[in-house]
Protein backbone atom coordinates (compact mmCIF):
# COMPACT_ATOMS: atom_id res chain seq x y z
CA UNK A 1 0.00 0.00 0.00
CA UNK A 2 1.46 3.41 -1.07
CA UNK A 3 1.86 5.18 2.18
CA UNK A 4 1.70 8.80 0.61
CA UNK A 5 -1.74 8.32 -1.18
CA UNK A 6 -3.28 7.31 2.26
CA UNK A 7 -1.10 10.24 3.99
CA UNK A 8 -2.76 12.12 1.30
CA UNK A 9 -6.14 10.98 1.51
CA UNK A 10 -6.35 11.19 4.94
CA UNK A 11 -4.74 15.06 5.13
CA UNK A 12 -7.96 16.29 3.10
CA UNK A 13 -9.92 14.38 5.03
CA UNK A 14 -8.41 15.97 8.36
CA UNK A 15 -8.13 19.22 6.85
CA UNK A 16 -12.03 19.79 5.26
CA UNK A 17 -13.13 18.87 8.73
CA UNK A 18 -10.81 20.98 11.17
CA UNK A 19 -11.51 24.51 8.65
CA UNK A 20 -15.38 23.70 8.16
CA UNK A 21 -15.33 23.12 11.95
CA UNK A 22 -13.27 26.03 12.77
CA UNK A 23 -16.26 28.51 10.55
CA UNK A 24 -19.21 27.00 12.09
CA UNK A 25 -17.47 27.67 15.48
CA UNK A 26 -17.80 31.62 14.72
CA UNK A 27 -21.64 31.31 14.34
CA UNK A 28 -21.50 30.99 18.22
CA UNK A 29 -23.11 34.03 19.80
CA UNK A 30 -24.30 35.01 16.19
CA UNK A 31 -26.82 32.73 15.37
CA UNK A 32 -30.09 34.11 13.70
CA UNK A 33 -32.00 31.96 16.50
CA UNK A 34 -30.48 30.71 19.36
CA UNK A 35 -30.73 27.30 18.22
CA UNK A 36 -28.71 27.60 14.79
CA UNK A 37 -25.80 28.65 17.34
CA UNK A 38 -26.34 25.59 19.10
CA UNK A 39 -26.19 23.87 15.82
CA UNK A 40 -23.31 25.18 14.47
CA UNK A 41 -21.50 24.67 17.63
CA UNK A 42 -22.26 21.03 17.66
CA UNK A 43 -21.29 20.51 13.79
CA UNK A 44 -18.53 22.12 14.78
CA UNK A 45 -16.74 20.10 18.10
CA UNK A 46 -18.15 17.24 15.64
CA UNK A 47 -15.91 18.07 12.78
CA UNK A 48 -13.48 19.16 14.88
CA UNK A 49 -13.21 15.87 16.57
CA UNK A 50 -12.88 14.22 13.47
CA UNK A 51 -9.83 16.06 12.29
CA UNK A 52 -7.93 14.76 15.28
CA UNK A 53 -9.13 11.28 14.22
CA UNK A 54 -7.71 11.18 11.22
CA UNK A 55 -4.62 13.25 12.64
CA UNK A 56 -4.32 10.84 14.50
CA UNK A 57 -4.20 8.26 12.07
CA UNK A 58 -1.81 10.13 10.20
CA UNK A 59 0.84 10.83 13.09
CA UNK A 60 0.76 7.04 13.18
CA UNK A 61 2.40 7.08 9.36
CA UNK A 62 5.21 9.67 11.16
CA UNK A 63 3.67 13.25 10.97
CA UNK A 64 4.15 15.11 13.98
CA UNK A 65 1.52 15.57 16.89
CA UNK A 66 -2.15 16.30 15.92
CA UNK A 67 -1.52 19.68 17.48
CA UNK A 68 1.52 20.62 15.72
CA UNK A 69 0.28 19.76 12.86
CA UNK A 70 -3.45 21.56 13.32
CA UNK A 71 -1.59 24.26 14.62
CA UNK A 72 1.47 25.36 13.01
CA UNK A 73 1.14 24.54 8.97
CA UNK A 74 0.91 27.43 6.47
CA UNK A 75 -2.10 27.68 4.11
CA UNK A 76 0.05 26.17 1.31
CA UNK A 77 0.62 23.31 3.10
CA UNK A 78 -3.21 21.89 3.67
CA UNK A 79 -4.89 20.03 1.72
CA UNK A 80 -8.78 21.25 2.28
CA UNK A 81 -11.05 22.30 -0.44
CA UNK A 82 -11.36 26.24 -0.92
CA UNK A 83 -15.26 25.74 -0.04
CA UNK A 84 -14.45 25.18 3.70
CA UNK A 85 -12.74 28.46 4.27
CA UNK A 86 -14.29 30.81 2.29
CA UNK A 87 -16.13 33.37 4.84
CA UNK A 88 -19.10 32.47 6.62
CA UNK A 89 -21.19 35.60 5.25
CA UNK A 90 -24.53 35.90 5.81
CA UNK A 91 -26.32 33.01 7.12
CA UNK A 92 -27.95 31.72 3.96
CA UNK A 93 -24.08 31.07 2.77
CA UNK A 94 -22.96 29.36 5.59
CA UNK A 95 -26.44 26.76 5.38
CA UNK A 96 -25.53 26.43 1.26
CA UNK A 97 -22.22 25.84 2.32
CA UNK A 98 -23.15 23.28 5.13
CA UNK A 99 -26.06 21.52 2.72
CA UNK A 100 -23.29 21.17 -0.27
CA UNK A 101 -20.48 20.16 2.03
CA UNK A 102 -21.88 17.79 4.46
CA UNK A 103 -24.04 15.94 1.41
CA UNK A 104 -20.89 15.04 -0.13
CA UNK A 105 -19.11 14.34 3.57
CA UNK A 106 -21.27 12.02 4.45
CA UNK A 107 -20.97 10.11 1.18
CA UNK A 108 -16.99 9.84 1.51
CA UNK A 109 -17.66 8.21 5.22
CA UNK A 110 -20.13 5.89 3.78
CA UNK A 111 -17.85 4.70 1.11
CA UNK A 112 -14.97 4.88 3.24
CA UNK A 113 -16.17 2.71 5.91
CA UNK A 114 -16.16 -0.07 2.72
CA UNK A 115 -12.28 0.71 3.03
CA UNK A 116 -9.80 -1.98 2.22
CA UNK A 117 -7.56 0.09 4.38
CA UNK A 118 -9.00 -0.71 7.88
CA UNK A 119 -7.91 2.16 10.22
CA UNK A 120 -9.76 4.38 7.91
CA UNK A 121 -12.56 2.21 7.66
CA UNK A 122 -13.09 1.96 11.76
CA UNK A 123 -13.09 5.55 11.75
CA UNK A 124 -15.54 6.38 9.39
CA UNK A 125 -17.76 3.53 10.40
CA UNK A 126 -17.78 5.31 13.74
CA UNK A 127 -18.24 8.81 12.75
CA UNK A 128 -20.82 8.61 9.59
CA UNK A 129 -23.42 8.39 12.58
CA UNK A 130 -22.28 11.91 13.57
CA UNK A 131 -22.17 13.60 9.88
CA UNK A 132 -25.42 12.14 9.16
CA UNK A 133 -26.96 14.14 11.43
CA UNK A 134 -25.40 17.10 9.68
CA UNK A 135 -26.76 16.34 6.70
CA UNK A 136 -30.56 15.87 8.01
CA UNK A 137 -29.84 19.58 9.67
CA UNK A 138 -28.69 20.76 6.44
CA UNK A 139 -31.54 19.70 4.54
CA UNK A 140 -34.44 20.22 6.72
CA UNK A 141 -33.31 23.76 6.93
CA UNK A 142 -32.65 23.93 3.36
CA UNK A 143 -36.03 22.42 2.38
CA UNK A 144 -37.77 24.86 5.28
CA UNK A 145 -36.46 28.14 4.33
CA UNK A 146 -35.78 27.23 0.49
CA UNK A 147 -39.85 26.79 0.17
CA UNK A 148 -40.71 30.24 2.58
CA UNK A 149 -40.48 34.60 1.45
CA UNK A 150 -39.32 35.25 -1.12
CA UNK A 151 -37.11 37.10 0.36
CA UNK A 152 -35.42 34.16 1.58
CA UNK A 153 -35.05 31.92 -1.45
CA UNK A 154 -33.36 35.03 -3.53
CA UNK A 155 -30.71 34.74 -0.56
CA UNK A 156 -30.09 31.05 -0.76
CA UNK A 157 -30.06 30.43 -4.50
CA UNK A 158 -27.62 33.80 -4.77
CA UNK A 159 -25.49 32.20 -2.39
CA UNK A 160 -25.99 28.28 -4.23
CA UNK A 161 -24.72 29.94 -7.30
CA UNK A 162 -21.97 31.73 -5.03
CA UNK A 163 -20.61 27.87 -3.82
CA UNK A 164 -21.36 25.88 -6.26
CA UNK A 165 -17.69 26.35 -8.03
CA UNK A 166 -16.28 25.89 -4.80
CA UNK A 167 -18.46 22.95 -4.13
CA UNK A 168 -17.27 21.66 -7.32
CA UNK A 169 -13.74 22.38 -6.27
CA UNK A 170 -14.21 19.57 -3.52
CA UNK A 171 -13.83 16.69 -6.30
CA UNK A 172 -10.05 18.24 -7.15
CA UNK A 173 -8.78 14.46 -7.74
CA UNK A 174 -5.68 13.61 -5.71
CA UNK A 175 -2.42 12.63 -7.56
CA UNK A 176 -2.68 8.87 -6.04
CA UNK A 177 -6.44 8.44 -7.64
CA UNK A 178 -6.35 5.70 -9.36
CA UNK A 179 -4.08 3.73 -7.06
CA UNK A 180 -6.12 4.30 -4.46
CA UNK A 181 -9.14 3.36 -6.48
CA UNK A 182 -7.42 -0.09 -7.39
CA UNK A 183 -6.45 -0.95 -4.17
CA UNK A 184 -9.77 -0.39 -2.75
CA UNK A 185 -9.04 2.36 -0.56
CA UNK A 186 -11.38 4.95 -1.33
CA UNK A 187 -14.26 5.03 -4.03
CA UNK A 188 -12.51 8.15 -5.86
CA UNK A 189 -14.17 11.36 -6.23
CA UNK A 190 -15.71 10.92 -9.18
CA UNK A 191 -18.30 8.36 -7.94
CA UNK A 192 -18.79 10.96 -4.66
CA UNK A 193 -19.59 13.67 -7.06
CA UNK A 194 -22.26 11.49 -9.02
CA UNK A 195 -24.16 10.63 -5.79
CA UNK A 196 -23.66 13.81 -4.41
CA UNK A 197 -25.47 15.31 -7.07
CA UNK A 198 -28.45 12.92 -7.30
CA UNK A 199 -28.77 13.61 -3.66
CA UNK A 200 -28.48 17.35 -3.42
CA UNK A 201 -30.72 17.38 -6.77
CA UNK A 202 -33.06 15.53 -5.03
CA UNK A 203 -33.32 18.24 -2.01
CA UNK A 204 -33.35 21.45 -4.11
CA UNK A 205 -36.20 19.49 -6.31
CA UNK A 206 -38.02 19.83 -2.79
CA UNK A 207 -37.74 23.39 -2.51
CA UNK A 208 -38.14 26.49 -5.34
CA UNK A 209 -34.75 26.61 -5.54
CA UNK A 210 -32.74 25.90 -8.88
CA UNK A 211 -29.46 24.44 -9.19
CA UNK A 212 -27.33 26.51 -12.04
CA UNK A 213 -26.28 24.54 -15.04
CA UNK A 214 -23.17 22.07 -13.72
CA UNK A 215 -21.98 22.55 -17.48
CA UNK A 216 -20.80 25.69 -17.67
CA UNK A 217 -20.01 25.70 -14.21
CA UNK A 218 -15.60 26.07 -13.51
CA UNK A 219 -14.74 24.08 -10.91
CA UNK A 220 -12.42 26.51 -8.44
CA UNK A 221 -9.88 23.57 -8.10
CA UNK A 222 -6.17 23.73 -6.13
CA UNK A 223 -6.76 23.60 -2.37
CA UNK A 224 -6.12 19.86 -2.31
CA UNK A 225 -2.70 20.93 -3.60
CA UNK A 226 -2.18 23.98 -1.32
CA UNK A 227 -3.69 26.28 -3.38
CA UNK A 228 -6.14 28.38 -1.40
CA UNK A 229 -7.85 31.89 -1.23
CA UNK A 230 -6.66 34.87 0.71
CA UNK A 231 -9.05 32.95 3.69
CA UNK A 232 -7.46 30.47 4.53
CA UNK A 233 -3.92 31.84 5.95
CA UNK A 234 -5.50 35.01 7.97
CA UNK A 235 -7.84 31.92 9.89
CA UNK A 236 -4.95 30.08 10.38
CA UNK A 237 -3.31 32.84 12.18
CA UNK A 238 -6.02 33.32 14.09
CA UNK A 239 -6.38 29.54 15.49
CA UNK A 240 -3.05 29.92 16.40
CA UNK A 241 -2.80 33.19 18.00
CA UNK A 242 -2.40 31.66 21.42
CA UNK A 243 -0.54 28.34 20.40
CA UNK A 244 2.16 29.83 19.03
CA UNK A 245 2.90 31.97 21.75
CA UNK A 246 4.76 29.07 23.39
CA UNK A 247 4.37 25.69 21.14
CA UNK A 248 6.13 24.10 23.26
CA UNK A 249 3.76 24.86 26.42
CA UNK A 250 1.24 22.88 27.82
CA UNK A 251 -1.88 24.96 27.77
CA UNK B 1 -23.39 32.71 33.80
CA UNK B 2 -24.97 34.92 36.25
CA UNK B 3 -24.51 36.46 39.60
CA UNK B 4 -26.84 38.58 41.67
CA UNK B 5 -25.41 41.96 40.36
CA UNK B 6 -28.45 42.27 39.03
CA UNK B 7 -30.79 45.26 39.69
CA UNK B 8 -34.43 44.43 41.10
CA UNK B 9 -37.06 47.27 40.51
CA UNK B 10 -38.21 49.39 43.10
CA UNK B 11 -40.96 47.11 44.46
CA UNK B 12 -44.23 49.52 45.54
CA UNK B 13 -45.65 47.68 48.08
CA UNK B 14 -49.09 50.02 47.07
CA UNK B 15 -49.45 47.65 43.99
CA UNK B 16 -49.80 44.41 46.43
CA UNK B 17 -53.18 46.48 47.73
CA UNK B 18 -54.77 46.05 44.43
CA UNK B 19 -54.25 41.89 44.91
CA UNK B 20 -57.03 39.64 46.69
CA UNK B 21 -55.99 39.85 50.14
CA UNK B 22 -57.47 36.30 50.53
CA UNK B 23 -55.60 34.76 47.22
CA UNK B 24 -52.24 36.36 48.35
CA UNK B 25 -52.37 35.20 51.35
CA UNK B 26 -52.42 31.80 50.05
CA UNK B 27 -50.19 32.53 47.93
CA UNK B 28 -47.92 33.57 50.64
CA UNK B 29 -48.42 30.38 52.45
CA UNK B 30 -48.25 27.89 49.96
CA UNK B 31 -44.53 29.48 48.94
CA UNK B 32 -43.42 29.44 53.12
CA UNK B 33 -44.75 26.03 52.94
CA UNK B 34 -42.01 24.73 50.53
CA UNK B 35 -44.53 24.35 47.55
CA UNK B 36 -43.26 25.86 43.67
CA UNK B 37 -45.53 28.04 42.10
CA UNK B 38 -46.49 27.11 38.69
CA UNK B 39 -47.10 29.33 35.81
CA UNK B 40 -50.85 28.60 35.61
CA UNK B 41 -51.00 29.33 39.35
CA UNK B 42 -52.28 32.27 40.53
CA UNK B 43 -49.59 35.32 41.55
CA UNK B 44 -49.65 39.12 42.32
CA UNK B 45 -48.66 41.21 39.48
CA UNK B 46 -45.73 42.05 41.56
CA UNK B 47 -44.16 38.45 41.85
CA UNK B 48 -44.46 38.03 38.10
CA UNK B 49 -42.89 40.86 37.12
CA UNK B 50 -39.58 40.60 38.98
CA UNK B 51 -39.46 37.04 38.70
CA UNK B 52 -39.70 37.96 34.37
CA UNK B 53 -36.96 40.39 34.75
CA UNK B 54 -34.90 38.03 36.88
CA UNK B 55 -35.42 35.50 34.67
CA UNK B 56 -34.73 37.76 31.79
CA UNK B 57 -31.59 39.69 33.22
CA UNK B 58 -30.33 35.63 33.45
CA UNK B 59 -31.15 34.96 29.99
CA UNK B 60 -29.76 37.71 28.53
CA UNK B 61 -26.31 37.47 30.60
CA UNK B 62 -26.23 34.07 29.20
CA UNK B 63 -25.95 35.30 25.36
CA UNK B 64 -24.08 38.47 26.11
CA UNK B 65 -21.82 36.38 28.34
CA UNK B 66 -21.15 33.69 25.25
CA UNK B 67 -19.39 36.97 23.58
CA UNK B 68 -16.35 37.62 25.36
CA UNK B 69 -15.29 33.80 25.95
CA UNK B 70 -16.82 33.25 22.44
CA UNK B 71 -14.01 35.22 20.85
CA UNK B 72 -11.48 32.65 22.37
CA UNK B 73 -12.78 29.89 20.41
CA UNK B 74 -11.21 30.35 17.30
CA UNK B 75 -7.97 31.14 19.26
CA UNK B 76 -8.14 28.70 21.66
CA UNK B 77 -4.37 26.84 22.13
CA UNK B 78 -4.93 22.94 21.09
CA UNK B 79 -7.58 20.53 20.33
CA UNK B 80 -8.22 19.93 24.10
CA UNK B 81 -9.16 23.53 24.88
CA UNK B 82 -10.82 24.41 21.18
CA UNK B 83 -13.05 21.41 21.74
CA UNK B 84 -13.53 22.46 25.29
CA UNK B 85 -13.72 26.40 25.00
CA UNK B 86 -17.09 25.53 21.96
CA UNK B 87 -18.47 23.14 23.98
CA UNK B 88 -18.59 25.14 27.15
CA UNK B 89 -19.80 28.52 25.78
CA UNK B 90 -22.58 26.27 23.62
CA UNK B 91 -23.46 25.12 26.83
CA UNK B 92 -23.89 28.88 27.75
CA UNK B 93 -26.21 29.52 24.63
CA UNK B 94 -28.21 26.64 25.89
CA UNK B 95 -29.16 28.09 28.95
CA UNK B 96 -29.94 30.89 27.67
CA UNK B 97 -32.62 29.23 25.51
CA UNK B 98 -34.13 27.38 28.65
CA UNK B 99 -33.98 30.24 30.71
CA UNK B 100 -36.10 32.78 27.75
CA UNK B 101 -38.47 29.34 27.44
CA UNK B 102 -38.62 29.51 30.99
CA UNK B 103 -39.77 33.32 31.50
CA UNK B 104 -41.61 32.93 28.03
CA UNK B 105 -44.02 31.07 30.89
CA UNK B 106 -44.65 34.23 32.94
CA UNK B 107 -46.03 35.81 29.85
CA UNK B 108 -43.58 37.83 27.59
CA UNK B 109 -42.35 36.33 24.59
CA UNK B 110 -38.27 35.74 23.37
CA UNK B 111 -38.83 37.92 20.72
CA UNK B 112 -39.36 40.71 22.77
CA UNK B 113 -37.07 40.01 25.75
CA UNK B 114 -34.38 40.57 22.99
CA UNK B 115 -35.71 43.20 21.38
CA UNK B 116 -35.82 45.08 25.38
CA UNK B 117 -32.00 43.70 25.42
CA UNK B 118 -30.75 45.58 22.17
CA UNK B 119 -32.73 48.59 23.04
CA UNK B 120 -31.16 48.94 26.63
CA UNK B 121 -34.14 48.18 28.61
CA UNK B 122 -32.96 45.33 29.95
CA UNK B 123 -29.77 44.35 31.82
CA UNK B 124 -27.48 41.68 31.89
CA UNK B 125 -24.87 40.73 34.25
CA UNK B 126 -22.49 43.83 34.85
CA UNK B 127 -19.31 41.65 34.72
CA UNK B 128 -19.66 40.68 30.86
CA UNK B 129 -18.95 44.63 30.00
CA UNK B 130 -15.88 44.05 30.59
CA UNK B 131 -13.06 42.61 27.68
CA UNK B 132 -11.74 39.13 28.34
CA UNK B 133 -7.80 40.80 26.26
CA UNK B 134 -6.24 37.06 26.64
CA UNK B 135 -7.01 33.59 26.25
CA UNK B 136 -5.60 33.84 30.15
CA UNK B 137 -9.03 36.55 30.73
CA UNK B 138 -10.94 33.70 29.05
CA UNK B 139 -9.74 31.06 31.31
CA UNK B 140 -10.10 33.20 34.39
CA UNK B 141 -14.02 34.02 33.58
CA UNK B 142 -14.73 29.73 33.06
CA UNK B 143 -13.20 29.49 36.14
CA UNK B 144 -14.13 32.17 38.95
CA UNK B 145 -16.87 33.88 37.60
CA UNK B 146 -18.64 30.57 36.96
CA UNK B 147 -17.96 29.55 39.86
CA UNK B 148 -19.67 32.88 40.83
CA UNK B 149 -22.94 32.23 38.99
CA UNK B 150 -22.53 28.37 40.87
CA UNK B 151 -23.26 30.32 44.01
CA UNK B 152 -25.67 32.32 43.09
CA UNK B 153 -27.62 30.02 41.03
CA UNK B 154 -27.80 27.11 43.38
CA UNK B 155 -29.19 29.07 45.89
CA UNK B 156 -32.02 30.64 43.28
CA UNK B 157 -32.55 26.77 41.97
CA UNK B 158 -34.10 26.09 45.74
CA UNK B 159 -37.12 29.81 45.07
CA UNK B 160 -40.77 29.48 44.71
CA UNK B 161 -41.10 29.72 40.47
CA UNK B 162 -41.10 26.09 39.08
CA UNK B 163 -39.88 26.83 36.11
CA UNK B 164 -37.12 28.70 36.70
CA UNK B 165 -35.65 26.24 39.53
CA UNK B 166 -35.90 23.43 37.20
CA UNK B 167 -33.67 25.41 34.47
CA UNK B 168 -31.48 26.25 37.54
CA UNK B 169 -31.12 22.48 38.40
CA UNK B 170 -29.88 21.82 34.40
CA UNK B 171 -28.09 24.52 34.17
CA UNK B 172 -25.80 24.10 37.29
CA UNK B 173 -25.05 20.44 36.56
CA UNK B 174 -23.80 22.03 33.33
CA UNK B 175 -21.46 24.48 35.05
CA UNK B 176 -20.21 22.32 37.36
CA UNK B 177 -18.24 21.23 34.27
CA UNK B 178 -17.46 24.70 33.38
CA UNK B 179 -15.74 25.18 36.74
CA UNK B 180 -13.47 22.04 36.25
CA UNK B 181 -12.89 22.86 32.82
CA UNK B 182 -12.29 26.62 33.70
CA UNK B 183 -9.75 25.26 37.25
CA UNK B 184 -7.79 23.03 35.14
CA UNK B 185 -7.06 25.58 32.27
CA UNK B 186 -5.76 27.95 35.18
CA UNK B 187 -3.70 25.64 36.89
CA UNK B 188 -2.07 25.04 33.36
CA UNK B 189 -1.32 28.49 33.12
CA UNK B 190 -0.35 28.98 36.89
CA UNK B 191 1.89 25.98 36.62
CA UNK B 192 3.34 26.53 33.25
CA UNK B 193 5.49 29.12 32.01
CA UNK B 194 7.01 32.02 33.25
CA UNK B 195 4.79 33.70 30.52
CA UNK B 196 1.75 31.69 31.65
CA UNK B 197 1.76 32.74 34.80
CA UNK B 198 2.14 36.37 34.23
CA UNK B 199 -0.77 35.99 31.90
CA UNK B 200 -3.13 34.29 34.30
CA UNK B 201 -1.91 36.94 37.03
CA UNK B 202 -2.59 39.89 35.01
CA UNK B 203 -6.27 38.54 33.98
CA UNK B 204 -7.14 37.82 37.62
CA UNK B 205 -5.86 41.10 38.96
CA UNK B 206 -8.38 42.50 35.80
CA UNK B 207 -11.16 40.49 36.15
CA UNK B 208 -11.05 40.52 40.70
CA UNK B 209 -12.82 44.35 40.48
CA UNK B 210 -15.71 42.24 38.07
CA UNK B 211 -15.63 39.86 40.41
CA UNK B 212 -16.99 41.60 43.57
CA UNK B 213 -18.84 43.69 41.87
CA UNK B 214 -20.88 40.29 40.42
CA UNK B 215 -22.71 39.36 43.17
CA UNK B 216 -24.17 42.88 43.54
CA UNK B 217 -24.20 45.96 46.01
CA UNK B 218 -23.38 45.39 49.74
CA UNK B 219 -26.37 44.81 51.55
CA UNK B 220 -26.81 48.35 53.31
CA UNK B 221 -27.00 49.49 49.63
CA UNK B 222 -29.60 47.63 47.96
CA UNK B 223 -32.98 47.66 49.77
CA UNK B 224 -36.51 46.98 48.60
CA UNK B 225 -35.33 42.88 48.67
CA UNK B 226 -37.36 41.95 52.26
CA UNK B 227 -40.20 41.34 50.34
CA UNK B 228 -38.46 39.38 47.21
CA UNK B 229 -36.58 37.25 49.90
CA UNK B 230 -40.03 36.77 51.61
CA UNK B 231 -41.48 35.26 48.03
CA UNK B 232 -38.31 33.39 47.44
CA UNK B 233 -37.30 35.18 44.42
CA UNK B 234 -34.33 36.19 45.80
CA UNK B 235 -32.55 33.64 47.84
CA UNK B 236 -29.42 34.44 49.58
CA UNK B 237 -28.04 38.29 50.26
CA UNK B 238 -25.67 39.89 48.12
CA UNK B 239 -22.89 39.74 50.65
CA UNK B 240 -23.35 36.37 52.14
CA UNK B 241 -22.60 35.22 47.98
CA UNK B 242 -20.33 37.03 48.33
CA UNK B 243 -18.68 35.59 51.27
CA UNK B 244 -19.42 32.51 50.44
CA UNK B 245 -17.43 32.38 47.27
CA UNK B 246 -14.67 34.21 49.05
CA UNK B 247 -14.85 31.33 51.33
CA UNK B 248 -14.72 28.93 48.32
CA UNK B 249 -12.37 30.33 46.42
CA UNK B 250 -9.67 32.95 48.08
CA UNK B 251 -8.02 29.27 49.49
CA UNK B 252 -8.07 27.94 45.72
CA UNK B 253 -6.68 31.26 44.44
CA UNK B 254 -3.73 30.99 46.61
CA UNK B 255 -3.27 27.70 46.73
CA UNK B 256 -2.08 28.48 42.76
CA UNK B 257 0.54 30.62 43.35
CA UNK B 258 -1.60 33.60 42.60
CA UNK B 259 -2.30 36.79 44.57
CA UNK B 260 -5.88 38.55 44.60
CA UNK B 261 -4.88 42.49 44.46
CA UNK B 262 -6.41 43.62 47.50
CA UNK B 263 -3.88 44.65 50.19
CA UNK B 264 -6.92 43.56 53.00
CA UNK B 265 -8.21 40.90 52.00
CA UNK B 266 -8.08 38.29 54.68
CA UNK B 267 -10.41 36.39 56.73
CA UNK B 268 -10.88 37.66 59.49
CA UNK B 269 -10.52 35.12 62.95
CA UNK B 270 -13.21 36.93 64.93
CA UNK B 271 -15.66 37.12 62.69
CA UNK B 272 -15.01 34.32 60.62
CA UNK B 273 -15.59 36.39 57.98
CA UNK B 274 -13.37 37.81 54.87
CA UNK B 275 -12.77 41.79 55.84
CA UNK B 276 -12.00 43.18 52.14
CA UNK B 277 -11.58 46.05 49.87
CA UNK B 278 -14.94 47.26 48.84
CA UNK B 279 -14.54 47.21 45.25
CA UNK B 280 -15.97 50.76 43.61
CA UNK B 281 -19.07 50.66 43.66
CA UNK B 282 -19.36 54.02 41.16
CA UNK B 283 -17.64 52.59 38.69
CA UNK B 284 -20.61 49.45 39.36
CA UNK B 285 -23.47 51.85 38.89
CA UNK B 286 -21.73 53.45 35.87
CA UNK B 287 -21.45 50.17 34.48
CA UNK B 288 -24.41 48.98 34.81
CA UNK B 289 -26.28 52.29 33.26
CA UNK B 290 -24.57 51.86 29.77
CA UNK B 291 -20.69 53.71 30.67
CA UNK B 292 -18.42 50.09 30.86
CA UNK B 293 -15.83 49.87 28.64
CA UNK B 294 -17.90 47.17 27.03
CA UNK B 295 -21.73 47.93 27.13
CA UNK B 296 -21.65 49.55 23.49
CA UNK B 297 -20.00 46.96 21.90
CA UNK B 298 -21.46 44.25 23.50
CA UNK B 299 -25.46 45.65 22.33
CA UNK B 300 -23.83 46.08 19.07
CA UNK B 301 -22.68 42.42 18.63
CA UNK B 302 -26.17 41.05 19.75
CA UNK B 303 -27.93 43.76 17.38
CA UNK B 304 -26.47 43.23 14.60
CA UNK B 305 -26.81 39.41 15.04
CA UNK B 306 -30.26 40.41 15.41
CA UNK B 307 -30.62 42.41 12.33
CA UNK B 308 -28.79 39.81 9.91
CA UNK B 309 -30.70 36.98 10.94
CA UNK B 310 -34.09 38.95 10.92
CA UNK B 311 -34.91 37.58 7.40
CA UNK B 312 -34.72 33.74 8.67
CA UNK B 313 -37.08 34.56 11.49
CA UNK B 314 -39.28 36.39 9.31
CA UNK B 315 -39.12 33.16 6.56
CA UNK B 316 -39.54 30.82 9.59
CA UNK B 317 -43.48 32.12 10.56
CA UNK B 318 -43.82 32.49 6.51
CA UNK B 319 -47.35 30.31 5.85
CA UNK B 320 -45.35 29.20 3.25
CA UNK B 321 -42.74 27.63 4.97
CA UNK B 322 -42.96 23.53 4.75
CA UNK B 323 -42.87 21.89 8.10
CA UNK B 324 -40.12 19.45 7.86
CA UNK B 325 -40.28 16.39 9.79
CA UNK B 326 -36.80 17.45 11.28
CA UNK B 327 -35.70 13.81 11.05
CA UNK B 328 -37.31 12.72 7.49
Amino acid sequence: MNEQAIKDLLYKLADDQLILGHRNSEWTGFGPILEEDIAFSSMAQDKIGHSLAFYTLLQEFGEADPDTVAFTRNANQFHSSQLVELPNGEYDFSLIRHFLYDNAEFIRFEMLAQSSYEPIAKVATKLKGEVKYHVLHANTWIKNLGSSTEEAILRLQSSLNEALPYALGMFEKSKYEQELIDTGVYAGEEAVKAEWLKRIQAVIEKTELKLPDLESTAPKYGGRYGDHTEHLQPLLDEMAEVFKIDPTAEW
Amino acid sequence: MYGGGNVFEATKFDTLQNEDPAKLAEFEARIARGEKIEPTDWMPELYRKQLIRMIEQHAHSEIIGALPEGTWITRAPGFRRKMAQMAKVQDEVGHAQLLYSAAETLGKSREQMLTDLINGKSKYSNVFNYPAFTWADSNIISWLIDAGAIVNQLANAKGSYGPYCRALDRICAEEAFHLKYGHDAVVHMATGSPKQREMIQAALNRWWTPIMHFFGPPDKMSTHTEILMRWKVKMASNDDMRQQFLDMYVPKIWELGLTVPDPNLKKNPETGKWDYTEPDWEEFKRVINGDGPCNAERLAVRRTAEERGAWVRRALLHPKAKYVKPLA
